[in-house]
Protein backbone atom coordinates (compact mmCIF):
# COMPACT_ATOMS: atom_id res chain seq x y z
CA UNK A 1 0.00 0.00 0.00
CA UNK A 2 1.09 3.56 -0.43
CA UNK A 3 0.79 7.05 1.28
CA UNK A 4 -1.04 9.86 1.00
CA UNK A 5 0.83 13.52 2.04
CA UNK A 6 -1.69 16.09 1.67
CA UNK A 7 0.74 19.23 0.93
CA UNK A 8 0.39 22.78 2.12
CA UNK A 9 1.36 25.38 -0.16
CA UNK A 10 -0.10 29.07 -0.98
CA UNK A 11 -0.57 28.09 -4.51
CA UNK A 12 2.47 29.39 -6.02
CA UNK A 13 4.90 27.55 -3.42
CA UNK A 14 5.10 24.48 -1.34
CA UNK A 15 5.00 25.25 2.58
CA UNK A 16 8.66 23.88 4.12
CA UNK A 17 6.53 21.38 6.54
CA UNK A 18 5.15 19.38 4.13
CA UNK A 19 9.03 18.02 3.13
CA UNK A 20 9.75 17.08 6.57
CA UNK A 21 6.35 15.16 6.68
CA UNK A 22 7.58 13.35 3.22
CA UNK A 23 10.43 12.23 5.20
CA UNK A 24 8.22 10.81 7.78
CA UNK A 25 6.31 9.51 4.84
CA UNK A 26 9.54 7.72 3.41
CA UNK A 27 9.81 5.46 6.71
CA UNK A 28 6.36 3.74 6.36
CA UNK A 29 6.44 3.15 3.08
CA UNK A 30 8.32 4.08 -0.46
CA UNK A 31 5.50 4.40 -2.35
CA UNK A 32 5.19 8.00 -1.16
CA UNK A 33 1.93 9.94 -3.28
CA UNK A 34 1.43 13.94 -2.40
CA UNK A 35 -1.64 15.84 -2.93
CA UNK A 36 -2.33 18.78 -4.17
CA UNK A 37 -5.34 20.77 -4.17
CA UNK A 38 -5.00 24.26 -5.25
CA UNK A 39 -6.10 26.92 -7.68
CA UNK A 40 -3.92 28.13 -10.65
CA UNK A 41 -1.27 25.77 -8.81
CA UNK A 42 0.87 24.11 -11.52
CA UNK A 43 4.01 25.60 -9.95
CA UNK A 44 3.44 23.56 -6.45
CA UNK A 45 2.92 20.19 -8.10
CA UNK A 46 5.70 20.19 -10.66
CA UNK A 47 7.99 21.50 -7.75
CA UNK A 48 6.40 18.67 -5.55
CA UNK A 49 7.24 15.99 -8.82
CA UNK A 50 11.14 17.04 -8.16
CA UNK A 51 11.11 15.84 -4.77
CA UNK A 52 12.84 12.69 -5.02
CA UNK A 53 11.08 10.84 -2.54
CA UNK A 54 7.68 11.38 -3.99
CA UNK A 55 6.72 8.27 -6.34
CA UNK A 56 3.51 10.32 -7.94
CA UNK A 57 1.93 13.66 -7.18
CA UNK A 58 -2.30 14.03 -7.46
CA UNK A 59 -2.98 17.63 -8.98
CA UNK A 60 -6.64 18.84 -8.37
CA UNK A 61 -6.63 22.43 -9.99
CA UNK A 62 -10.10 23.68 -9.14
CA UNK A 63 -11.16 27.65 -7.88
CA UNK A 64 -12.76 25.50 -4.82
CA UNK A 65 -9.53 25.25 -3.68
CA UNK A 66 -7.85 28.74 -3.91
CA UNK A 67 -8.06 29.27 -0.04
CA UNK A 68 -7.72 26.54 2.49
CA UNK A 69 -11.12 25.23 4.00
CA UNK A 70 -10.61 21.74 6.01
CA UNK A 71 -14.37 21.18 4.62
CA UNK A 72 -13.10 21.11 1.23
CA UNK A 73 -9.96 19.42 1.47
CA UNK A 74 -11.76 16.88 3.49
CA UNK A 75 -13.53 15.57 0.86
CA UNK A 76 -11.51 15.58 -1.60
CA UNK A 77 -8.86 13.16 0.26
CA UNK A 78 -11.91 10.87 1.30
CA UNK A 79 -12.23 10.21 -2.19
CA UNK A 80 -9.18 8.82 -2.88
CA UNK A 81 -8.54 7.35 0.82
CA UNK A 82 -9.22 3.93 -0.62
CA UNK A 83 -6.01 3.59 -2.48
CA UNK A 84 -3.53 4.35 0.83
CA UNK A 85 -2.58 2.39 3.77
CA UNK A 86 -1.60 5.93 5.31
CA UNK A 87 -2.61 9.55 4.93
CA UNK A 88 -0.02 11.80 6.82
CA UNK A 89 0.42 15.79 6.92
CA UNK A 90 2.20 18.02 9.31
CA UNK A 91 1.10 18.45 12.87
CA UNK A 92 1.02 22.68 12.30
CA UNK A 93 -2.33 24.41 12.52
CA UNK A 94 -2.72 23.57 8.64
CA UNK A 95 -2.78 19.82 9.41
CA UNK A 96 -4.19 19.74 13.02
CA UNK A 97 -7.40 21.70 11.72
CA UNK A 98 -7.44 19.34 8.91
CA UNK A 99 -6.76 15.42 9.84
CA UNK A 100 -9.03 15.13 12.72
CA UNK A 101 -11.98 15.55 10.08
CA UNK A 102 -10.49 12.86 7.64
CA UNK A 103 -10.12 10.32 10.17
CA UNK A 104 -13.16 10.73 11.93
CA UNK A 105 -15.31 10.41 8.44
CA UNK A 106 -12.59 7.53 7.73
CA UNK A 107 -13.79 5.88 11.06
CA UNK A 108 -9.77 6.11 12.02
CA UNK A 109 -8.43 6.92 15.61
CA UNK A 110 -5.63 9.95 14.70
CA UNK A 111 -2.14 9.29 16.14
CA UNK A 112 -0.93 13.19 16.31
CA UNK A 113 1.68 14.72 16.13
CA UNK A 114 4.34 11.93 15.83
CA UNK A 115 8.03 12.15 16.50
CA UNK A 116 9.31 9.38 15.25
CA UNK A 117 8.14 6.23 12.88
CA UNK A 118 9.16 2.93 14.69
CA UNK A 119 7.07 1.07 12.39
CA UNK A 120 4.41 0.81 9.61
CA UNK A 121 1.74 1.02 12.23
CA UNK A 122 3.61 2.35 15.32
CA UNK A 123 4.76 5.57 16.29
CA UNK A 124 6.24 7.60 19.58
CA UNK A 125 4.64 10.58 20.10
CA UNK A 126 4.76 13.06 22.97
CA UNK A 127 2.22 13.75 25.48
CA UNK A 128 1.58 16.16 28.56
CA UNK A 129 3.47 18.93 26.65
CA UNK A 130 6.94 16.77 26.05
CA UNK A 131 6.81 15.95 29.84
CA UNK A 132 6.47 12.54 28.37
CA UNK A 133 6.79 10.18 25.43
CA UNK A 134 4.31 7.61 24.69
CA UNK A 135 4.57 4.29 22.39
CA UNK A 136 1.33 4.15 20.25
CA UNK A 137 0.45 1.24 18.32
CA UNK A 138 -2.40 1.82 15.50
CA UNK A 139 -5.52 -1.33 15.37
CA UNK A 140 -7.12 0.79 12.26
CA UNK A 141 -6.94 -0.28 8.56
CA UNK A 142 -5.82 3.42 7.59
CA UNK A 143 -3.18 5.52 9.82
CA UNK A 144 -4.21 9.18 10.00
CA UNK A 145 -1.17 10.63 11.47
CA UNK A 146 -0.12 13.89 12.00
CA UNK A 147 4.09 14.70 12.26
CA UNK A 148 6.07 16.71 14.45
CA UNK A 149 7.67 19.05 11.99
CA UNK A 150 10.75 19.32 13.51
CA UNK A 151 11.79 15.37 14.23
CA UNK A 152 12.04 15.16 11.16
CA UNK A 153 14.65 16.63 8.37
CA UNK A 154 12.68 18.10 5.17
CA UNK A 155 13.21 16.15 2.06
CA UNK A 156 15.47 16.62 -1.04
CA UNK A 157 13.76 19.15 -3.29
CA UNK A 158 15.66 18.33 -6.52
CA UNK A 159 16.16 15.43 -8.38
CA UNK A 160 12.93 13.41 -9.01
CA UNK A 161 10.28 13.78 -11.74
CA UNK A 162 7.28 11.70 -10.28
CA UNK A 163 4.23 11.29 -12.59
CA UNK A 164 1.72 14.17 -12.24
CA UNK A 165 -1.73 12.80 -12.06
CA UNK A 166 -4.77 15.32 -12.74
CA UNK A 167 -7.99 14.68 -9.96
CA UNK A 168 -11.04 15.54 -10.00
CA UNK A 169 -12.51 18.08 -7.40
CA UNK A 170 -14.37 16.98 -4.26
CA UNK A 171 -17.63 17.99 -2.99
CA UNK A 172 -17.50 22.14 -2.13
CA UNK A 173 -18.81 23.30 1.18
CA UNK A 174 -21.77 25.98 1.52
CA UNK A 175 -21.04 26.11 5.17
CA UNK A 176 -17.77 27.47 5.45
CA UNK A 177 -16.45 30.60 4.03
CA UNK A 178 -13.03 31.80 4.02
CA UNK A 179 -12.62 35.58 4.50
CA UNK A 180 -9.06 36.92 5.03
CA UNK A 181 -5.81 36.31 6.20
CA UNK A 182 -3.89 38.70 8.13
CA UNK A 183 -0.11 37.56 7.16
CA UNK A 184 2.60 38.93 9.17
CA UNK A 185 5.46 39.56 6.53
CA UNK A 186 9.34 39.24 7.23
CA UNK A 187 12.73 39.11 6.16
CA UNK A 188 13.70 36.67 8.86
CA UNK A 189 14.24 33.07 8.79
CA UNK A 190 11.03 31.05 9.45
CA UNK A 191 10.54 30.67 13.24
CA UNK A 192 9.56 27.00 12.79
CA UNK A 193 13.26 26.69 10.38
CA UNK A 194 15.63 28.62 11.57
CA UNK A 195 19.26 28.16 12.83
CA UNK A 196 19.07 30.36 15.43
CA UNK A 197 16.14 31.65 17.51
CA UNK A 198 15.94 34.38 20.53
CA UNK A 199 13.05 34.68 22.64
CA UNK A 200 11.96 37.43 24.83
CA UNK A 201 9.25 36.89 27.15
CA UNK A 202 7.23 38.79 29.74
CA UNK A 203 10.70 40.26 31.32
CA UNK A 204 11.04 42.35 28.39
CA UNK A 205 8.43 44.94 29.61
CA UNK A 206 6.73 46.31 26.71
CA UNK A 207 6.75 45.74 22.69
CA UNK A 208 9.35 48.55 22.24
CA UNK A 209 11.60 46.68 24.40
CA UNK A 210 11.81 43.89 21.62
CA UNK A 211 14.18 46.12 19.39
CA UNK A 212 17.14 45.10 21.61
CA UNK A 213 15.95 41.28 20.62
CA UNK A 214 15.54 42.37 16.84
CA UNK A 215 19.08 43.65 16.74
CA UNK A 216 20.68 40.58 18.02
CA UNK A 217 18.48 38.87 16.23
CA UNK A 218 19.96 40.54 12.91
CA UNK A 219 23.47 39.81 14.11
CA UNK A 220 22.96 36.32 13.95
CA UNK A 221 20.03 36.15 11.23
CA UNK A 222 17.40 35.01 13.96
CA UNK A 223 13.93 34.29 14.42
CA UNK A 224 12.33 35.97 16.95
CA UNK A 225 10.14 34.19 19.46
CA UNK A 226 8.04 35.15 22.61
CA UNK A 227 6.62 33.39 25.26
CA UNK A 228 3.08 33.34 25.79
CA UNK A 229 2.90 35.56 28.49
CA UNK A 230 4.65 38.06 26.03
CA UNK A 231 2.14 37.72 23.22
CA UNK A 232 -0.64 38.12 25.98
CA UNK A 233 0.55 40.48 27.04
CA UNK A 234 0.33 42.80 23.86
CA UNK A 235 4.45 43.01 23.03
CA UNK A 236 4.29 40.85 19.66
CA UNK A 237 2.24 39.17 17.70
CA UNK A 238 0.80 35.43 18.08
CA UNK A 239 2.37 34.28 15.57
CA UNK A 240 6.03 34.75 17.44
CA UNK A 241 5.12 32.67 20.19
CA UNK A 242 6.98 29.03 20.95
CA UNK A 243 5.16 26.78 23.19
CA UNK A 244 2.72 23.74 24.00
CA UNK A 245 0.01 25.74 22.31
CA UNK A 246 2.54 27.81 19.73
CA UNK A 247 5.03 26.70 17.53
CA UNK A 248 7.41 23.63 18.50
CA UNK A 249 11.31 25.27 17.75
CA UNK A 250 14.56 22.93 17.52
CA UNK A 251 17.07 25.36 16.48
CA UNK A 252 20.48 25.17 16.98
CA UNK A 253 20.59 27.36 19.55
CA UNK A 254 17.49 28.87 21.11
CA UNK A 255 18.08 32.13 23.37
CA UNK A 256 15.62 32.64 26.05
CA UNK A 257 15.57 36.24 27.19
CA UNK A 258 13.59 37.21 30.23
CA UNK A 259 11.28 33.98 30.43
CA UNK A 260 10.98 32.28 33.37
CA UNK A 261 10.24 28.74 31.76
CA UNK A 262 7.03 27.68 32.24
CA UNK A 263 6.43 23.97 31.76
CA UNK A 264 4.32 25.15 28.66
CA UNK A 265 7.34 27.34 27.01
CA UNK A 266 9.52 24.71 27.45
CA UNK A 267 7.14 22.36 25.50
CA UNK A 268 8.16 24.19 22.94
CA UNK A 269 11.78 24.71 23.11
CA UNK A 270 13.76 22.16 25.15
CA UNK A 271 14.84 20.25 22.55
CA UNK A 272 16.45 22.51 20.79
CA UNK A 273 20.53 21.63 20.65
CA UNK A 274 22.10 24.63 22.73
CA UNK A 275 20.01 26.70 24.86
CA UNK A 276 21.04 30.34 26.75
CA UNK A 277 18.79 31.69 29.21
CA UNK A 278 19.41 35.47 30.19
CA UNK A 279 17.47 36.22 33.40
CA UNK A 280 18.14 37.90 36.39
CA UNK A 281 15.81 35.67 38.55
CA UNK A 282 18.29 32.97 39.51
CA UNK A 283 15.81 30.74 40.48
CA UNK A 284 13.86 30.93 37.33
CA UNK A 285 12.82 27.07 35.98
CA UNK A 286 14.37 28.17 32.36
CA UNK A 287 18.36 27.44 33.91
CA UNK A 288 16.98 23.96 34.49
CA UNK A 289 17.27 23.42 30.69
CA UNK A 290 20.15 25.58 29.95
CA UNK A 291 23.10 24.69 28.61
CA UNK A 292 24.15 28.24 29.54
CA UNK A 293 22.49 30.41 32.16
CA UNK A 294 22.98 33.97 32.50
CA UNK A 295 21.66 35.66 35.86
CA UNK A 296 21.48 39.18 34.67
CA UNK A 297 19.24 41.80 33.69
CA UNK A 298 18.70 41.29 30.37
CA UNK A 299 18.40 45.23 29.50
CA UNK A 300 22.74 45.46 30.62
CA UNK A 301 22.93 42.14 28.90
CA UNK A 302 21.41 42.02 25.86
CA UNK A 303 23.22 45.60 24.45
CA UNK A 304 26.35 43.94 25.75
CA UNK A 305 25.73 40.83 24.02
CA UNK A 306 25.35 42.28 21.00
CA UNK A 307 28.78 44.64 21.29
CA UNK A 308 30.54 41.20 22.11
CA UNK A 309 28.82 39.31 18.99
CA UNK A 310 30.54 42.76 17.18
CA UNK A 311 33.99 41.76 18.01
CA UNK A 312 34.00 38.51 16.69
CA UNK A 313 35.56 37.87 13.24
CA UNK A 314 32.89 36.01 11.98
CA UNK A 315 29.37 34.74 12.67
CA UNK A 316 28.02 31.55 11.32
CA UNK A 317 24.65 32.20 9.34
CA UNK B 1 -30.01 29.95 20.86
CA UNK B 2 -28.39 27.08 22.88
CA UNK B 3 -24.43 26.51 23.27
CA UNK B 4 -22.98 23.38 24.80
CA UNK B 5 -19.45 23.78 26.04
CA UNK B 6 -17.25 20.10 26.10
CA UNK B 7 -15.06 20.54 29.11
CA UNK B 8 -12.44 18.25 30.08
CA UNK B 9 -10.93 17.00 33.56
CA UNK B 10 -6.86 16.66 33.18
CA UNK B 11 -3.72 17.21 35.60
CA UNK B 12 -3.44 20.81 36.46
CA UNK B 13 -1.45 22.76 33.90
CA UNK B 14 1.13 23.46 36.98
CA UNK B 15 2.09 20.31 37.95
CA UNK B 16 5.04 18.49 37.56
CA UNK B 17 4.28 15.17 35.28
CA UNK B 18 5.26 12.02 36.45
CA UNK B 19 5.76 8.99 34.77
CA UNK B 20 4.98 5.60 36.07
CA UNK B 21 7.78 3.53 36.58
CA UNK B 22 6.30 0.17 35.19
CA UNK B 23 6.14 2.46 31.90
CA UNK B 24 1.97 2.43 31.46
CA UNK B 25 1.06 6.09 32.09
CA UNK B 26 1.22 8.85 34.22
CA UNK B 27 1.10 9.16 37.79
CA UNK B 28 -2.39 10.48 38.26
CA UNK B 29 -3.45 9.49 42.17
CA UNK B 30 -3.09 12.24 44.56
CA UNK B 31 -2.55 14.76 41.79
CA UNK B 32 -4.49 18.57 41.12
CA UNK B 33 -6.56 17.90 38.76
CA UNK B 34 -8.62 21.23 36.76
CA UNK B 35 -10.35 21.64 33.92
CA UNK B 36 -8.43 21.74 30.60
CA UNK B 37 -7.28 25.27 30.35
CA UNK B 38 -8.79 26.25 26.99
CA UNK B 39 -12.35 24.72 27.83
CA UNK B 40 -11.75 27.52 30.68
CA UNK B 41 -12.06 29.97 27.56
CA UNK B 42 -15.00 27.92 25.54
CA UNK B 43 -17.47 28.20 29.15
CA UNK B 44 -16.26 31.85 29.41
CA UNK B 45 -16.95 33.27 25.62
CA UNK B 46 -20.76 30.85 25.74
CA UNK B 47 -21.27 32.48 28.77
CA UNK B 48 -20.41 35.93 27.35
CA UNK B 49 -22.37 35.13 24.53
CA UNK B 50 -25.41 34.38 27.31
CA UNK B 51 -25.12 37.63 28.73
CA UNK B 52 -24.74 39.58 25.85
CA UNK B 53 -28.47 38.37 24.94
CA UNK B 54 -27.65 36.20 22.02
CA UNK B 55 -28.18 32.60 23.67
CA UNK B 56 -30.46 31.52 26.21
CA UNK B 57 -28.91 28.58 27.80
CA UNK B 58 -25.29 27.30 27.97
CA UNK B 59 -24.80 23.16 28.58
CA UNK B 60 -21.46 21.97 29.81
CA UNK B 61 -20.66 18.48 29.46
CA UNK B 62 -17.75 16.35 30.29
CA UNK B 63 -16.67 12.78 29.24
CA UNK B 64 -14.84 10.94 31.66
CA UNK B 65 -14.67 9.33 35.06
CA UNK B 66 -17.13 9.84 37.77
CA UNK B 67 -15.08 12.82 39.62
CA UNK B 68 -15.32 15.06 35.99
CA UNK B 69 -18.21 15.92 37.83
CA UNK B 70 -16.14 18.19 40.02
CA UNK B 71 -15.06 19.69 36.16
CA UNK B 72 -19.08 20.10 35.09
CA UNK B 73 -19.79 21.63 38.54
CA UNK B 74 -16.75 24.64 38.00
CA UNK B 75 -18.65 24.76 34.71
CA UNK B 76 -21.66 25.56 36.38
CA UNK B 77 -20.43 28.31 38.64
CA UNK B 78 -18.97 30.35 36.31
CA UNK B 79 -22.16 30.39 34.26
CA UNK B 80 -23.63 27.62 32.99
CA UNK B 81 -27.11 26.63 33.25
CA UNK B 82 -26.77 22.87 33.61
CA UNK B 83 -24.73 19.91 33.36
CA UNK B 84 -24.14 16.24 31.29
CA UNK B 85 -22.09 13.83 32.57
CA UNK B 86 -20.79 10.83 30.30
CA UNK B 87 -19.42 8.48 31.97
CA UNK B 88 -16.40 6.06 31.10
CA UNK B 89 -14.39 3.81 32.86
CA UNK B 90 -11.10 3.88 30.76
CA UNK B 91 -9.35 5.87 28.68
CA UNK B 92 -11.69 7.54 26.03
CA UNK B 93 -9.62 8.32 22.51
CA UNK B 94 -10.93 11.64 20.78
CA UNK B 95 -12.76 9.61 17.96
CA UNK B 96 -15.06 8.37 20.87
CA UNK B 97 -15.45 11.52 22.55
CA UNK B 98 -16.65 12.47 19.63
CA UNK B 99 -19.17 9.90 19.18
CA UNK B 100 -20.64 10.36 22.64
CA UNK B 101 -20.52 14.13 21.74
CA UNK B 102 -22.21 13.41 18.33
CA UNK B 103 -25.37 11.70 20.56
CA UNK B 104 -25.74 14.62 23.18
CA UNK B 105 -25.94 17.08 20.47
CA UNK B 106 -28.37 15.27 18.73
CA UNK B 107 -30.21 15.07 21.79
CA UNK B 108 -29.67 18.33 22.76
CA UNK B 109 -30.40 20.09 19.53
CA UNK B 110 -27.85 23.30 20.50
CA UNK B 111 -26.74 25.94 17.53
CA UNK B 112 -23.36 26.02 18.47
CA UNK B 113 -20.46 23.52 20.19
CA UNK B 114 -17.57 25.16 21.93
CA UNK B 115 -14.37 23.69 22.91
CA UNK B 116 -10.96 24.40 23.99
CA UNK B 117 -8.53 23.50 20.93
CA UNK B 118 -6.54 20.79 22.81
CA UNK B 119 -6.57 18.93 25.78
CA UNK B 120 -3.03 19.54 27.45
CA UNK B 121 -3.22 15.68 28.63
CA UNK B 122 -3.06 14.23 25.41
CA UNK B 123 -2.10 16.73 23.32
CA UNK B 124 -4.04 15.27 20.51
CA UNK B 125 -5.99 18.01 19.08
CA UNK B 126 -8.55 16.08 17.37
CA UNK B 127 -12.25 16.31 19.04
CA UNK B 128 -14.05 19.20 17.73
CA UNK B 129 -12.83 19.25 14.26
CA UNK B 130 -14.21 14.87 14.39
CA UNK B 131 -17.41 16.34 15.83
CA UNK B 132 -17.45 18.67 13.05
CA UNK B 133 -16.82 16.10 10.79
CA UNK B 134 -19.44 13.26 12.33
CA UNK B 135 -22.01 15.91 12.40
CA UNK B 136 -21.04 17.45 9.06
CA UNK B 137 -21.21 20.94 10.36
CA UNK B 138 -18.74 23.60 9.61
CA UNK B 139 -15.71 24.10 11.84
CA UNK B 140 -13.73 27.03 13.35
CA UNK B 141 -10.71 26.02 14.98
CA UNK B 142 -7.96 27.78 17.25
CA UNK B 143 -10.49 30.34 17.48
CA UNK B 144 -9.13 33.67 19.02
CA UNK B 145 -12.18 35.89 18.62
CA UNK B 146 -15.53 34.98 17.69
CA UNK B 147 -18.24 37.69 16.66
CA UNK B 148 -21.99 36.31 16.69
CA UNK B 149 -24.22 37.33 13.74
CA UNK B 150 -27.72 36.24 12.24
CA UNK B 151 -27.20 33.13 11.07
CA UNK B 152 -23.24 32.79 11.15
CA UNK B 153 -20.45 33.40 13.05
CA UNK B 154 -17.69 35.42 12.42
CA UNK B 155 -14.20 33.51 13.75
CA UNK B 156 -10.80 34.77 13.73
CA UNK B 157 -8.45 32.11 14.32
CA UNK B 158 -4.34 31.86 15.14
CA UNK B 159 -2.72 30.03 12.47
CA UNK B 160 1.13 29.83 11.57
CA UNK B 161 1.33 32.56 9.39
CA UNK B 162 -0.62 34.88 12.04
CA UNK B 163 -4.72 35.24 11.90
CA UNK B 164 -6.92 33.97 9.24
CA UNK B 165 -11.10 35.05 9.64
CA UNK B 166 -14.04 32.73 8.63
CA UNK B 167 -17.42 32.70 7.99
CA UNK B 168 -18.86 29.55 9.22
CA UNK B 169 -23.15 29.03 9.52
CA UNK B 170 -25.02 27.91 12.57
CA UNK B 171 -24.79 25.11 13.40
CA UNK B 172 -20.74 25.02 13.94
CA UNK B 173 -18.23 23.95 16.13
CA UNK B 174 -15.86 26.24 17.57
CA UNK B 175 -12.48 24.96 19.44
CA UNK B 176 -11.15 27.85 21.22
CA UNK B 177 -7.55 29.08 22.00
CA UNK B 178 -6.16 30.66 25.37
CA UNK B 179 -6.35 33.95 24.00
CA UNK B 180 -10.16 33.90 23.42
CA UNK B 181 -10.84 36.19 26.28
CA UNK B 182 -9.67 36.02 30.25
CA UNK B 183 -11.86 33.13 32.33
CA UNK B 184 -13.70 34.61 35.05
CA UNK B 185 -12.66 32.90 38.70
CA UNK B 186 -16.12 31.82 40.41
CA UNK B 187 -17.47 33.48 43.15
CA UNK B 188 -18.79 31.74 46.72
CA UNK B 189 -22.38 32.70 46.01
CA UNK B 190 -21.96 31.35 42.25
CA UNK B 191 -19.89 28.30 43.49
CA UNK B 192 -22.98 27.74 45.80
CA UNK B 193 -25.72 28.29 43.21
CA UNK B 194 -23.69 25.83 41.12
CA UNK B 195 -24.49 22.94 43.36
CA UNK B 196 -28.02 23.42 42.74
CA UNK B 197 -27.89 23.45 39.26
CA UNK B 198 -28.77 19.83 37.88
CA UNK B 199 -26.11 17.21 36.14
CA UNK B 200 -27.88 14.63 34.23
CA UNK B 201 -26.02 11.00 34.10
CA UNK B 202 -25.15 9.21 31.75
CA UNK B 203 -23.32 6.27 30.34
CA UNK B 204 -21.59 5.53 27.17
CA UNK B 205 -22.85 2.71 26.58
CA UNK B 206 -26.38 4.08 27.52
CA UNK B 207 -25.46 6.47 24.28
CA UNK B 208 -24.81 3.18 22.52
CA UNK B 209 -21.31 3.98 21.55
CA UNK B 210 -17.92 1.72 21.03
CA UNK B 211 -15.49 3.50 23.16
CA UNK B 212 -12.78 0.39 22.42
CA UNK B 213 -10.08 1.55 21.77
CA UNK B 214 -8.49 1.83 18.52
CA UNK B 215 -4.83 2.72 19.93
CA UNK B 216 -2.79 0.09 22.22
CA UNK B 217 -0.62 2.62 24.41
CA UNK B 218 2.50 0.33 24.29
CA UNK B 219 4.72 2.07 26.90
CA UNK B 220 5.14 5.58 28.36
CA UNK B 221 8.44 6.53 29.16
CA UNK B 222 10.50 10.08 30.38
CA UNK B 223 11.86 12.56 27.92
CA UNK B 224 16.02 12.06 26.94
CA UNK B 225 17.21 14.42 30.24
CA UNK B 226 19.59 17.38 29.01
CA UNK B 227 22.82 17.04 30.48
CA UNK B 228 23.28 19.63 33.48
CA UNK B 229 23.96 23.19 32.35
CA UNK B 230 26.49 25.68 33.91
CA UNK B 231 25.94 29.33 34.77
CA UNK B 232 28.49 32.16 33.06
CA UNK B 233 29.75 34.57 35.20
CA UNK B 234 29.68 37.49 31.97
CA UNK B 235 28.12 38.38 28.60
CA UNK B 236 32.07 37.79 27.53
CA UNK B 237 32.09 34.24 28.80
CA UNK B 238 28.66 33.43 27.23
CA UNK B 239 29.94 34.78 23.84
CA UNK B 240 33.52 32.94 23.88
CA UNK B 241 31.61 29.69 25.26
CA UNK B 242 29.49 29.77 22.25
CA UNK B 243 31.71 30.66 20.08
CA UNK B 244 34.53 27.73 21.11
CA UNK B 245 32.83 25.36 23.04
CA UNK B 246 29.32 24.52 21.86
CA UNK B 247 30.67 26.58 18.06
CA UNK B 248 27.06 27.84 16.96
CA UNK B 249 27.25 31.31 16.43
Amino acid sequence: MSVLIISEHNNKELKPFTLNAITAASKVDEDVHVLVLGSNSDSVAKSVSEIPNVKKVIHINNPVYENYLAENYTSAIIKLSEDYSHIMCSANTFGKNLMPRVAALLDVSQVSDITKVISDDTFLRPIYAGNAFATVKSSDKVKCVTIRPTSFDPAPTSGGSAEIQLGEAGDSTELSKFLKKEEIKSDRPELGTARVVISGGRGMQSGENFKLITAVADKLNAAIGASRAAVDAGYITNDHQVGQTGKVVVPDLYIAVGISGAIQHLAGMKESKVIVAINKDGEAPIFSVADYGLEADLFDALPKFLEELNKLNTIQK
Amino acid sequence: MKILVAVKRVIDYNVQIRVKEDGTGVVTDNVKMSTNPPDDNAIEEAVKIKESGKANEVVAVSVGEEKAQETVRKALAVGADRGILVKTDSIVEPLAVSKILKKIVEKEKPDLVFMGKQAIDDDCNQTGQMLAALLNWPQATFASKIEVKDKSLEVTREVDEGLETLEVNIPAIVTCDLRLNEPRYASLPNIMKAKKKPIEQLSASDLGVDTKPRIEQIKVEEPPKRKAGIKVASVEELVQKLKNDAKVI
